[in-house]
């Protein structure tokens, strides 16, 4: 009985504790794409413990939702995978983009005894045009010499679920084949002219492995954590690359890059670029309202593209090139709260 | 009405001298009765408030291509902002009509087997999972679809289908398993439990005596069940069907997992094909544009049109039959 007393004396202690440490607490919520949701919550974990008075929340509702609700200025920080279209960006004036970490997308496919093949643009574009509807198809066979290639169709799989990662596909697709930019476009949904729908990577993961003569896409990440073969693609310079962190680093690094960071990558022309890959970005407003939450804010991203870097490789994220770090430094000092740089003076 | 309210007048008189009691009662008759109104009202108002929001986010492609081409069109572009809502409601309603062909004999079947020829330890040894299957996520149901259903569909069913009744166009084509059949059949055992378990219940109601009395006449089991029984409980096992169709006409995540997810209209139950609530789920979160959500808004609207007609159509269906035996009989 005793013993009792003294938990729930205990308990109630503990309850009368909480509140009064939350209360020194600032909070920062933030809300957008699901693709880098691993990384972004292990970094405002990681960040909380640096800095126990700030906390971060990030709803991962996709990026639509996020672009939403920074333009209403419900949440203080957005989070798209896609950058924000000129009609998107006239609604929400003064919104930054800053560029966190990269991801690509990668083909994987389902052909029983083979393990490994190459493909190049023209013939990608050809196989979701449905214009190559063999595996035997010569355009195929031409790169793919010692691989076995059955004479049955390809079963083509897409995203059915508007995604960042259907918009990079497209875009590269629209970039390599006339054909598709005059059909299809680029998109986060688009009107696809073979093929099925899976819902999310694990959708298309899903139909892939069970069908037989099946080739889909999915993203990076995905695929090296269930551990997927992708297929080897030829880049913009003539070059076979496999898809890795370091590949999708390098089509950064090749690119000019605007202030406003709102660049396709896909299809760069570094020699050892992965040519399907993109940027992912947080949006917040140039002028932060806020003096106490906008001056925490420009700290957290700093520490975000120096050190959060470091913990991106570990989750299958592409960490920024040096030369992107170093633009974005000057991007964030050039951020404002009320009107006054923060970090020019501090950094 | 006229006796009652005489009644209720005689016996007045006598009370009316002791105190205010009857008005008191009255007032509480009042309220109560307020207030079920209120409550009632409550779920019409919910209603139209989710009509009036659907109707004005989808204003704007209601506005810009018609009423009708948005239903009749069958091409949805997202990238060049062409909505068509014909694919979608196609694939609704085919995925429904195979779920109801397939689930509604074995669910009749099963409910009469349970409530006129088993024995009572057999029926709830074979309710309870019946239960159990209307309690499972229709996200399980989808998962189980697409690595258990499919394969099979696709290995053994389709092509069985194909060398048996390949003459017939709704089985012609190449077989990827994902497709109309697969989400027919999905939906037919996601709303096998609702049909079964509801008509077990209108079957219980009817009269034993209906049922002694078609056996006294020299009726077999079989005549009895389907001269006596099954007329009576008609009307119930049409409603019993009726809520099963609502939940196929509705059922998102299942079906996506399985149809396909192609805007596109075919003939064969064996092509991938679409279904509203699927597309609304799958676009609604990374709609960007006005024109896009309101044309996903839009299809939440003929969504909401199609179930109100089918449930319309099926009161008339229930009218029409509870009529029916009377005429018969008189």
């Amino acid at each position: 009985m005793k013993k009792f007393r003294v938990a729930t004396l205990s308990v109630l202690a503990l309850a009368a504790a909480v509140p009064a440490l939350a209360a020194g607490k600032m909070l920062i919520t933030g809300a957008g794409a699901t693709f880098p949701f691993p990384l972004y919550s292990k970094w405002f974990s990681d960040y909380n413990k640096l800095h126990p008075d700030v906390q971060i929340n990030y709803q991962s509702i996709g990026s639509g939702g996020g672009i939403k609700q920074i333009t209403e200025k419900t949440v203080d920080f957005g989070a798209s995978d896609a950058p924000l279209t000129d009609e998107e960006l006239a609604k929400a004036p003064g919104i930054q983009h800053i560029p966190t970490v990269l991801g690509a997308v990668v083909v994987v496919f389902n052909l029983p005894g083979v393990t490994h093949l190459k493909f190049t643009p023209e013939t990608l574009a050809g196989i979701y045009l449905g214009k190559i509807a063999k595996w035997n198809d010569p355009a195929i066979a031409r790169d793919n010499a010692g691989a076995k290639l059955p004479d049955s169709t390809i079963t083509v799989v897409h995203r059915s679920d508007g995604s960042g990662t259907t918009y990079v596909w497209t875009d590269y697709l629209s970039k390599v084949s006339p054909d598709w930019k005059s059909g299809p476009g680029t998109g986060k949904s688009v009107n696809w002219p073979v093929g099925l729908g899976g819902k999310g990577n694990e959708g298309v993961t899903g139909v892939v492995k069970q069908t037989e003569g099946a080739i889909g896409y999915v993203e990076l990440a995905y695929a090296n954590q269930n551990k997927l073969a992708p297929a080897e693609l030829k880049n913009h310079a003539g070059a076979w690359v496999k898809p890795s962190l370091e590949s999708v680093s390098q089509s950064a690094a090749a690119v000019e890059m605007p202030d406003d960071y709102r660049v396709s990558i896909t299809d760069p022309t570094g020699k050892e670029a992965y040519p399907i890959s993109s940027f992912t970005y947080l949006l917040i407003y140039k002028d932060q309202p806020d003096p106490a939450k906008g001056q925490a804010l420009l700290q957290f991203l700093w520490w975000a593209v120096h050190d959060g870097e470091k913990s991106a490789s570990a989750l299958d994220y592409a960490p920024l090139p040096k030369s992107v770090v170093h633009k974005v430094e000057g991007t964030l000092k050039k951020m404002t709260v009320q009107g006054k740089a923060v970090l020019a003076t501090s950094k | 009405m006229q006796p009652a309210s005489e009644t209720i007048a005689a016996r007045r008189p006598g009370r009316l001298s002791r105190s205010a009691e009857p008005a008191r009662r009255n007032f509480g008759d009042k309220a109560w009765a307020g207030l079920l109104v209120v409550l009632g009202a409550a779920v019409c108002v919910v209603a139209l408030v989710i009509v009036f929001a659907l109707c004005k986010v989808s204003w704007g492609v209601i506005e810009r291509t018609g009423l009708f081409s948005f239903i009749l069109n069958s091409q949805w572009d997202v990238v060049r902002d062409i909505y068509g809502a014909l694919p979608f409601i196609y694939g609704t309603l085919v995925t429904s009509l195979v779920a109801l062909i397939i689930a509604l004999p074995v669910s009749i079947g099963l409910a009469l087997f349970l409530t006129e020829m088993s024995p009572p330890s057999v029926r709830s040894v074979v309710s309870f999972p019946i239960g159990l299957l209307a309690g499972i996520p229709s996200v399980v149901f989808g998962l189980w679809g697409l690595f258990v259903l499919v394969p099979v569909l696709r290995t053994k069913v389709d092509p069985f289908l194909a060398k048996t009744l390949g003459f017939l166009p709704i089985f012609q084509g190449p077989t990827v398993g994902l497709g109309y059949l697969a989400a027919g059949v999905i939906l037919a055992i996601m709303i096998l439990p609702t049909i079964t378990s509801i008509s077990i219940e209108v079957l219980r109601t009817v009269p034993l005596s209906l049922r002694e009395a078609a056996l006294a006449l020299g009726a077999t089991r079989w005549e009895a069940i389907r001269m006596a029984v099954l007329p009576y409980a008609r009307a119930g096992i049409l409603g019993a069907t009726i809520l099963g169709l609502g939940r196929a006409l509705g059922e998102t995540m299942a079906v996506t997992m399985v149809i396909g997810n192609s805007p596109t209209i075919s003939g064969s139950l064996f092509a991938p094909g679409y279904s509203l609530p699927a597309v609304i789920a799958n676009e609604f979160a990374e709609a960007s544009g006005d024109l896009h959500t309101g044309a996903l808004a839009a299809l939440g609207l003929i969504l909401f049109g199609v179930t109100l007609l089918l449930n319309v159509a099926a009161r008339m269906l229930v009218r029409l039959s509870t009529r029916g035996p009377v005429r018969g009989a008189a």
